[in-house]
């Protein structure tokens, strides 16, 4: 025998065995009959459905969404009547959602990296506190918190009359919700807000061309500061010029309740403070792991080339952490906007409380609400997800 | 003895010739008060925050021991009842939760048959008991694998047929898996034991049912689902999602990592899916979509829907905690089973699985302590958990107004589970780590 064809393919002719025992066609054989059994089950739950769907007179459309909607909607971005279309209930729905989702991940972070850091803080109190926190917000589901946060402000917080205003009359917390002053934009504000966005525009400039003289000169200038200034004092002056153009409205008690500055319900305030507190639990945690993660050696070398303290931190330590931190930070965040949708439990009207709640309820049309909603969220989802790979691919370490 | 080492006199001024007896170090670098020093008021931003966050701790203390502890009444029997025991004071009202304790823990289960629930719960300790400590013995586990239907039948009661037959089922799909896989293959064999599982159900299961029923006269009292509520309900969902979500997020993550497109394509688009809605939606087609999928007529139960979309949504979880684990493991372990000439189940079995599950410990538990969270949310359709029992309590007319006392039991009962279940992870990682890195 050659050594040629000892490695040489066996030419035995075809058998049925060989389907399931050679490993060239087993795995054909498998994902056909994987593909079979899908198609067999699928097949399955669609007749069913067209079976359910006749026995029961209805039929699959969403012509429903143009249809009034004829129920109100307490919180609103937009304009809203009961006698808006289903669609744009949803809608409302939607940006009541994205309203929360985008302020509880705000929120969630900057008290998720507080608490983080202050968890590895050589203070024993203060560490241990802080663990305190965090273990106990994060074992408790966050129904709980959310209800505890929404039965706490309506039974414990005044009446209106008897509602103190704090902060110089500028916060007013009572049993219906809060109010918060609003911003009054008189003749004026226009070129103001031009204004400030030049600044803003004008301290990025500047950043770029700090950075671009420290590469080409080695001289550091107090960036940050000098970028504070641009931000605030052409904006300040022009303000103090126009004669204040844009002004505070606080909150008045007249009669039963409050006239002027912006009302937030509570059911707002105990979703918000609720999914905000748990989140930045778990956000804490992530952050603790990033920093921990980062051996001490990186500080070491950074101390020995002779870096001050805060360009350690800001230079060396940050930059390898929120590597390993802002993967699971984008995963709370999804989350925090999927539990958003407990929303219906303290009935703030989200997506989930309009479109897959009321206009369920009285269109009876379960099945497309409810694959709509999904499709919301599945959306939702994928993009943070496709803004993550995004952010993985241009943070990840390019090994050579 | 030479005298070379002996000093003279001369010499040297002074020569201890006795040791000096051992001083306590000095006070300020041990003890508490170095320990103080070090650990509260090391630089002056150290001490503002110690002063602050020890402030705020007094304060808060101040307020709630004699709030829960010292004030709180046990025994009233309405929140009126409470406040007249407490003039003058605040204090917590416990007696909501005791006297809505049953209610709490078993919602309208009988109360005649509260013994079935406690023994089930005692026994699923002795069922966990040998998969988390090694010690005890192997026997143990067949008492592990025959509980799910033990507590089944304590459970909902009824004849021992069912549970008996449902054994017999497992039996038969054992052997003719054994005997498919002996004859052509192992992946066949495996498919067939699923197959023959799924006829029985389908046909054999209650016609068998019904005929060994009447010959084994051996059955409880049957409960209705619909009587049960509490942190019995919390419990059922909870356990029977994480026992059976980690087997099938297993096999989901193997498909996932499967060579074969049409298999991983459709793990991936199952897992993507499950995890991009939220649980709450799952929830409303198990509570309004399930029936039509199922043919007219169909309706089972609403808390095994809810079991069964719970159990997806932690599989899909699972799934993506254990492929984490499975991309940890380096290649050369999968061509290390593919050398040794195992086939695929015998690699993944004995050398794969055991070492990326053990990566993956903190992820499953992780994943357990969501699940057991996220079975609160079935409130929202209507079966009464804990948390909804609460608010049809705090409706009542004896209990209106009360607020801090149900959620704080309801929250301690999980604190307890949860917080357990993490550290035990905790201990269970470094017992498992077997040190490639030190």
């Amino acid at each position: 025998m050659t050594v040629a064809s000892d490695f040489a393919e066996p030419s035995e002719p075809f058998r049925i065995g060989m389907l399931f025992n050679d490993k060239r066609y087993r795995s054909y054989t498998l994902q056909v009959i994987t593909i079979f059994v899908f198609m067999l089950v699928v097949g399955w739950l669609v007749d069913n459905v067209i079976d359910n769907f006749r026995e029961l007179g209805k039929e699959f459309s969403i012509s429903f969404l143009w249809q009034p909607a004829s129920y109100d909607i307490n919180q609103t971005l937009i304009d809203y009547t009961s006698r808006s279309p289903h669609w744009r209930a949803a809608l409302v729905g939607i940006l009541n959602t994205l309203l929360i989702a985008v302020l509880g991940c705000i929120a969630a972070t900057i008290l998720g990296v507080i608490i983080g850091v202050l968890r590895l803080s050589k203070n024993w109190l203060v560490a241990k506190l802080m663990t305190v926190y965090i273990e106990s917000l994060r074992n408790v589901p966050v129904l709980l918190w959310i209800l505890l946060a929404s039965t706490a402000f309506s039974a414990i917080l005044p009446s209106p009359r008897q509602a103190p205003t704090l902060l110089g009359g500028g916060f007013v917390p009572t049993n219906r919700g809060f109010y918060i002053p609003s911003l009054v934009w008189n003749e004026g504000s226009l070129p103001l807000a031009f204004l400030f966005i030049a600044s803003l525009i004008g301290a990025w400039l500047f950043g770029r061309w700090a950075r671009a003289r420290q590469l080409a000169t080695g001289e550091i200038l107090p960036v940050f500061w000098i970028r504070l200034a641009i931000i605030i004092v052409p904006t300040l002056l022009l303000f103090f010029v126009l004669g204040r153009p844009i002004g505070l409205s606080l909150p008045e008690l007249k009669g039963f309740n409050f006239q002027g500055g912006l009302f937030i319900r509570n059911s707002f305030m105990a979703l918000w403070l609720a999914l905000s507190l748990y989140t930045a639990a778990f956000i804490a945690e992530n952050v603790r792991a990033g920093i921990q993660a980062i051996s001490k050696g990186q500080t070491e070398a950074a101390y020995s080339l002779g870096l001050p303290p805060n360009r350690t931190t800001n230079l060396v330590i940050l930059p390898q952490a929120l590597r390993i931190i802002i993967p699971p930070l984008i995963s709370q965040y999804l989350n925090l906007t999927k539990n958003s949708s407990l929303a219906i439990a303290v009935g703030y009207m989200d997506v989930t409380g309009t479109l897959g709640g009321i206009t369920l309820n009285q269109t009876g049309k379960e099945m497309e609400c409810i694959l709509l909603l999904m499709l919301f969220y599945l959306a939702i989802s994928l993009l943070i997800s496709a803004v993550m790979n995004v952010y993985n691919n241009s943070v990840s370490l390019q090994e050579r | 003895m030479s005298n070379t080492n002996t000093p003279s006199t001369n010499s040297v001024r002074y020569v201890s010739t006795k040791v000096l007896p051992e001083l306590p170090a000095p006070i300020n670098t041990s003890g508490p008060i170095a320990w103080i020093r070090a650990n509260l008021f090391a630089t002056w931003r150290d001490t503002i925050l110690t002063l602050l966050f020890g402030y705020f701790v007094i304060y808060a203390l101040m307020a709630l021991i004699p709030w829960a502890f010292l004030n709180s009444v046990w025994t009233a029997d309405s929140l009126r009842g409470c406040r007249e025991t407490i003039v003058g004071h605040s204090g917590a009202c416990f007696s909501v939760v005791v006297s809505r304790f049953n209610q709490l823990n078993f919602g309208f289960y009988p109360s005649t048959l509260y013994w079935r629930p406690i023994l089930a719960f005692v026994l699923m300790f002795v069922a966990f008991a040998p998969l988390l400590h090694e010690n005890l013995p192997r026997k143990l586990l067949w008492f592990s694998a025959g509980y799910p239907l033990l507590a089944f039948w304590l459970l909902w009661g009824g004849s021992i047929a069912g549970p008996l037959m449902i054994i017999a089922m497992v039996v038969a799909a054992f052997l003719v898996g054994r005997a498919v896989s002996a004859a052509i293959s192992p992946t066949i064999g495996l498919l067939a034991a699923f197959a023959s599982m799924v006829i029985w159900l389908l046909f054999l299961q209650s016609p068998l049912t019904e005929l060994f029923a009447g010959i084994i006269p051996i059955g409880l009292e049957s409960v209705e689902t619909s009587k049960f509520g509490g942190f019995l309900l919390t419990f059922i969902i909870g356990v029977t999602g994480i026992v059976v979500s980690l087997p099938i997020g297993i096999v989901l993550a193997l498909g996932r990592k499967s060579d074969m497109p049409i298999v991983k394509m459709l793990c991936v688009g199952f897992i993507e899916f499950i995890r991009g809605v939220p649980l709450i939606t799952l929830l409303f087609v198990a509570s309004t979509l399930l029936n039509y999928f199922l043919p007219p007529g169909t309706n089972f139960d609403l808390v095994l829907r809810v079991v069964i979309m719970v159990t997806l949504f932690a599989a899909a979880y699972m799934a993506e905690v254990i492929r984490g684990g499975l991309a940890a493991l380096p290649q050369g372990q999968y061509e290390a089973a593919n050398a040794l000439g195992l086939n695929y189940w015998q690699g993944t079995r004995l050398i794969i699985l055991p070492q990326a599950l053990k990566i993956s410990i903190p992820g499953i538990v992780n994943t357990f302590i969501g699940l057991f969270k996220d079975t609160t949310l079935v409130s929202i359709v209507g079966l009464l958990d804990p948390i909804g029992i609460m608010n049809p309590i705090r409706s009542t007319p004896e209990w209106n107004g009360i607020v801090w006392e149900l959620p704080i039991y309801i929250g301690l009962v999980f604190f307890i589970f949860c917080f357990t279940m993490s550290r035990y992870s905790m201990y269970f990682e470094r017992k498992l780590d077997t040190g490639h890195r030190s």
